[in-house]
């Protein structure tokens, strides 16, 4: 059975406590109801609790945490899955700027679109491979610095649509993990030092295992989907910066 | 064969190869000298100098030198069992030029050699004033007492984290005095000297476990630098702190739990407004375990923290570090010594920092452009007066510690800056030179002929860390004694009592313009 949490009129602090203390006595399944704007919902959390979100989260929610599975029916505001580790964030909605920023594992799904700097930084290590898949568009700056992981941009469900997929300087200073594009954009909005290609039966391959899991979460098609020509962006090099010094 | 290469010749003119002369490798800014007649040519110094500097002549048996390659770590002058080898400065002089020193012109060299950025290590090197050097302390003369602090009880004790902006005392039922405000949490220094962040990876694991041990013996904390937590040191958390930079490296729940705070590294004294780059060869096994990164990749830092743009992003991220951590742990903000400082300090206090860092121009790195190194920030000393003048007149002083480092050396230096207004200071190239480095300034290699700054399985050996907490210890204990030993000359019986008190200062040499910021009047007033 459900825990259930009304976060009405209440503190971020209070609401993060009463989630605690339902996973200490043993909650495996949380709903939020009325959230409105608390920031910080589950950040730190390490457990692999289900929390379904009513309501509109604020600032970082489920910044560093590890291991919940956090579903949104709505939109969420900006820094979701700051620096997050494992678990899962299903955002029936938007989200805002800074989405999973240096994030190393775990995985994003939005249905819709996201705002700036989204990804920014994530990183692969070992077994940790953190993905984001974006079902809308995205801002500027998507994957800059990026180390590893990958970001899925899918432009099917947008608000915005005589926008490009991405902003400008798209995965600038990237260099390691992979950007899938459903469909193309002018290069002029690439980062330097980045390759653009059509993706080949290896990518499409790994991208289906990714995409029916986020086709399920929202109740999509995937062959809908897949059908639509996908292009991957990688870098050039994993050492941009290996010989600006003299020494 | 001949006849061929005739005729490829005769389709292709000539190329002529041009000879590339390193100008820069022309005039070495050390020369190593032999003493033929002690050295027995055992070849110590070819093991010991990693940058490759000593050689041997297997036609003629001698050994030999490549001037050019030293970089005046004296290692192989320590090693030498014989003293047979003196590292001197290149006797070979320019014309006297005092615009073209031979520093701007070989770096000008550097640079036409190669078209890259000119890179340094430890802290600014370019002779600004130091303030530390123009300021005198105070001593009692008859009229009051000094105190003795062999004798009698002296407290170096001092606690991190916001005071309360009054107290309020109560009765209990049984007529007893009881402190109603709820205080702390706070953090307990027994000197007010911390060890500044120094990342694992950019000094060696052993120096580390010296730190963190140092740290635990003497009851004040280390802090590990960006670079992630080695799973052996997670046993001293009680006197760690862990650091979150904007590359976010070997970051997650259980780092942020270990230590008793978290600092939030915006920016260092050494490279104020730009980011870090690990090079890939530095990022070994251990090091790619600890940074959670695969091996050999670049570990890159962004200039910026990218959730923060702003006083109130800032806050985001010190609330999200402390919902993380269910306000059990204390959270620092470190920025660099620049222009508006005050300012920035004042909105890091408003953003709910509970110790705000200030790292001055003479904050040391690993590696830094050479360019950011000694031009970029201002010195700690004054940023240090303005920032503690600043929060007072906004009356918000109490809300959070000051910390300052770069350029500390001394114990005088630490009693000095508490007098100016900080409350601890952190210490990083004292407790590496402490270890045997020679501030050769070569961090960045990755070669550190002492073991300091190498994680080279073959280097780390030459420091162990038994020796390298020895050390620091030492140098600690000397210095807090020293400080024991200022305070009661000045009356005083706790550091406490030193605490921004500027009246135990007088200036020599300085300014109107200086004294002001400073608040110090000058010797004789």
């Amino acid at each position: 059975m459900a825990f259930e949490i009304d976060a009405k009129d209440i503190h971020y602090r209070q609401v993060n406590e009463l989630i605690r203390e339902a996973i200490d006595q043993g909650a495996r399944e949380i709903v939020l109801k009325n959230v409105n704007g608390q920031r910080y919902l589950a950040a730190g959390i390490s457990s692999e609790v289900k929390i379904d979100v009513y309501g509109t989260p604020g600032l970082d929610l489920g910044a560093f945490m590890r291991g919940p599975n956090i579903v949104v029916h709505g939109n969420t505001q900006d820094g979701a899955g700051n620096t997050m580790d494992e678990g899962k964030i299903v955002v029936h909605g938007m989200a805002g700027d800074v989405v999973g920023y240096a994030m190393r594992g775990g995985k994003i799904h939005v249905a819709s679109d996201v705002g700036y700097r989204v990804g920014i930084h994530m990183k692969a290590y070992m077994d940790k491979v953190p993905v984001i898949i974006i079902g809308g568009k995205a801002g500027d700056f998507l994957g800059e610095y990026m180390a590893g992981g990958m970001i899925v941009l899918l432009g099917i469900n947008s608000r915005y649509e005589h926008r490009p997929l991405a902003g400008l300087f798209l995965g600038t200073g990237m260099h390691g993990g992979v950007i899938y594009l459903r469909g193309e954009i002018p290069s002029y909005h690439l980062g330097k030092g980045l390759s653009l290609e059509p993706i080949n039966k290896e990518d499409e391959a790994i991208l289906e295992g990714y995409l029916v899991d986020y086709c399920q979460d929202f109740g999509l098609d995937l062959q809908e989907i897949i059908d639509e020509k996908f292009f991957k962006i990688r870098p050039q090099t994993h050492r941009p910066y290996g010989k600006l010094y003299a020494y | 064969m001949a006849s061929q290469k005739e005729n490829s010749s005769a389709q292709e003119p000539k190329k002529k190869v041009r000879k590339k002369r390193l100008l820069s490798k022309l005039y070495p800014d050390f020369i190593i000298q032999r003493d033929l007649e002690k050295c027995i040519k055992c070849k110590i110094c070819i093991r010991e100098c990693t940058y490759e500097a000593h050689g041997w002549d297997e036609k003629r048996e001698i050994l030999t030198e490549d001037h050019a390659k030293c970089v005046g770590c004296h290692r192989c002058e320590a090693m030498c069992p014989t003293g047979a080898i003196v590292i001197t400065k290149n006797p070979s002089a320019f014309r006297e030029h005092d615009t073209w020193k031979p520093w701007f012109i070989k770096n000008v060299y550097k640079q036409a050699d190669t078209g890259g950025v000119l890179l340094s290590a430890t802290g600014c090197a370019v002779p600004f004033r130091n303030y530390w050097d123009h300021l005198v302390l105070d001593a009692c003369q008859v009229t009051n007492p000094p105190i003795d602090p062999l004798r009698e009880p002296m407290e170096l004790r001092t606690f991190l984290g916001p005071k309360p902006d009054a107290l309020q005392v109560e009765l209990d039922d049984e007529g007893r005095f009881y402190l109603k405000t709820k205080v702390g949490p706070w953090i307990k220094l027994e000197v007010p000297i911390m060890f500044a962040a120094m990342s694992y990876g950019a000094i060696s694991l052993h120096v580390h476990q010296g730190l963190a041990r140092a740290a635990k013996e003497l009851g004040t904390l280390y802090n590990t630098g960006e670079g992630g937590l080695h799973a052996s040191l997670y046993e001293y958390g009680s006197n760690t702190i862990v650091q979150c930079a904007s590359g976010r490296f070997g970051l997650h729940v259980d780092y942020l739990k270990a230590g008793v705070a978290i600092e939030i590294k915006i920016g260092q004294g050494a490279k104020p407004g730009i980011g870090g780059h690990l090079p890939g060869e530095k990022v070994t096994e251990e090091i790619s375990k600890t940074r959670m990164i695969p091996v050999g990749s670049d570990a890159l830092s962004p200039a910026p923290h990218h959730d923060i743009y702003s006083i109130e992003d800032l806050r985001g991220l010190i609330y999200a570090l402390k919902e993380a951590t269910e306000y059990k742990k204390l959270v620092f903000v470190k920025i660099a010594a620049v222009h508006n400082a005050p300012a920035i300090a004042s909105g890091i206090v408003r953003a709910g920092a509970d110790v705000v860092v200030l790292d001055g121009l003479r904050g040391g790195t690993g590696a830094a452009p050479t360019m950011f190194r000694d031009y970029v920030g201002i010195p700690v000393e004054l940023a240090l007066a303005a920032v503690d003048q600043r929060l007072r007149e906004e009356g918000i002083r109490n809300w959070a510690s000051l910390v300052i480092s770069g350029g500390i050396r001394c114990s005088a230096d630490v009693v000095k800056a508490i007098a100016l207004g900080a409350d601890a200071v952190y210490i990083g190239t004292p407790a590496l030179i402490a270890c045997g480095c020679t501030m050769c300034q070569r961090c960045f290699t990755g070669k550190c002929p002492w073991g300091i700054a190498t994680n080279n399985p073959k280097l780390l050996k030459r420091l162990d860390p038994d020796t390298a907490f020895e050390r620091i210890y030492n140098l600690v204990h000397g210095w807090a004694h020293e400080i024991q030993e200022l305070l009661g000359a000045m009356g005083l019986n706790s550091l406490e009592s030193l605490r921004g008190n500027r009246d135990k200062l007088r200036a020599v040499g300085l300014n109107e313009t200086e004294l002001r910021i400073l608040g110090v009047k000058h010797a004789g007033e």
